[in-house]
């Protein structure tokens, strides 16, 4: 094929629109002939340099923000309103129901997840060499140990006459807040008595009541902004009665 | 079920339709050569093509379809009468005798960006959008007769006499301003 007729397919082949075959053709074509290869070099040329200078220009953000929003899928004004009354309060109620239970079920999750670190905390003091830090049975010894070291004091109440024992207490912490924790003892057994203040996310609005978690028995209160808590394997009523004598002194 | 369809068809058409919208303003702009204009040009755009994005046939090629919505809002626009001039001789699906290569035309390379864009911007309107159709965004011919609404014969013609047009000018550029380049 003669020069004349390859260059009138130049476009055609800059533009990758002759089909496989051809552009095979014209590329060995290209490669015997000096002229024709210049030609189709200017032409990719020119389509390059069009092609960077015609990326010119850029809209303006507000331009897309209010394009977005006049396309934004919505429904028609039109039939909207029969949508609307139908499907509001639907939405309303599921987002409602998602949101108690979503509210429920984080709650539970935090109860579940104090109760276990309170668990935790009574199980590796018992089986600790030093359960104690301070070792008294006097109540007199006992809260004044904790002065200086959590940051609230609390009462301590007589046990003459009862069948418990106060073993001593430790400083500890929940949630990265210090707290007293008390170790009593009843008939062999040894009960958790834990106090914080009642202002952290994490106890406060736990709701109070006797409650069975970690095959433990728990109780806890507030009481002058503390929260106290009692846990131990004994039977709830024994938690009970500590709990009973702790409200009294406070 | 109407509902729920509009919506539907709604989403569909923001989902096809945004991640244009650079483009579409870059060729906005270029047409109309007036960034207020421009703005007014893709408002309209995507618009009509949201109303009329239900009679769109799903499969047939989206592109086309919203750059042939715009061009033909820029028509009907007081620029668009103004500048979309016919073209003479543009029936004729015969494609123009080759070009010489001409010393000017080697030196392309050397033309900067800011020449080519004046260069563009020089060319008349219908040039300057063919141009941009093929090499800025790529389209085939025959995508770009799906949006000029022309036969591929004249997609090609028109292709040919808008390089020869663009070659010319920068010819003339360079042997006005031989050292400035």
């Amino acid at each position: 094929m003669a020069c004349e007729q390859w260059r009138g397919q130049l476009d055609l082949y800059a533009d990758g629109e002759l089909k496989s075959e051809q552009a095979q053709a014209f590329s060995e074509h290209l490669r015997g002939c000096s002229e024709c290869a210049a030609e189709a070099l200017e032409r990719v040329q020119l389509k390059r340099s069009v092609q960077v200078g015609g990326k010119r220009y850029s809209p303006s953000a507000e331009l897309r923000q209010r394009i977005s929003k006049s396309i934004a899928a919505k429904p028609r004004r039109e039939s909207g309103w029969l949508w609307k009354i139908l499907v509001f309060p639907a939405m309303s109620l599921v987002i409602l129901s998602l949101a108690v239970n979503f509210y429920i079920g984080r709650e539970s999750a935090r109860r579940a997840r104090v109760y276990s670190e309170l668990a935790d905390l009574h199980v590796a003091t018992l089986a600790s060499s030093t359960p104690v830090d301070v070792l008294s049975t006097d109540r007199h010894t006992v809260k004044p140990w904790f002065q200086g070291k959590i940051p609230f004091t609390f009462n301590l109440p007589e046990l003459q006459g009862t069948q418990f024992t106060l073993l001593g207490g430790r400083v500890t912490y929940l949630a990265q807040t210090p707290g007293a924790h008390l170790i009593y003892q009843l008939r062999k057994h040894e009960i958790s008595v834990f106090i914080f203040q009642d202002r952290r996310e994490e106890t406060a609005s736990l709701p109070s009541g006797p409650l069975h978690a970690q095959s433990f028995n728990v109780e806890n209160w507030t009481q002058n902004g503390l929260r106290y808590f009692v846990l131990g394997d004994v039977g709830p009523e024994d938690i009970q009665a500590l709990s009973k004598l702790l409200r009294d002194a406070g | 079920m109407r509902v729920t369809e509009q919506r539907a068809s709604a989403e569909g058409f923001e989902e096809l339709a945004m991640p244009l919208f650079d483009q579409l303003y870059n060729l906005a702009r270029w047409l109309t050569q007036d960034t207020a204009e421009a703005e007014d040009l893709v408002q309209e755009t995507y618009a009509k093509g949201l109303r009329g994005f239900s009679s769109f046939q799903l499969g047939t090629n989206f592109r086309a379809w919203m750059y042939r919505i715009l061009r033909n809002s820029f028509l009907s626009s007081r620029t668009g009468l103004r500048t979309m001039v016919v073209l003479d001789g543009e029936n004729d699906d015969a494609l123009l005798p080759a070009q010489h290569v001409t010393p000017e035309s080697l030196l392309l390379e050397q033309a900067d960006r800011d020449t080519v864009q004046q260069l563009l911007a020089d060319l008349p309107v219908p040039f300057r959008e063919i141009l941009l159709l093929c090499e800025v965004e790529e389209m085939s011919y025959q995508e770009i007769a799906e949006t000029l609404s022309i036969p591929i014969g004249t997609v090609m013609s028109r292709l040919s006499r808008a390089r020869k047009a663009l070659r010319e000018l920068l010819s003339e550029k360079l042997k006005g301003a031989p050292h400035g380049l």
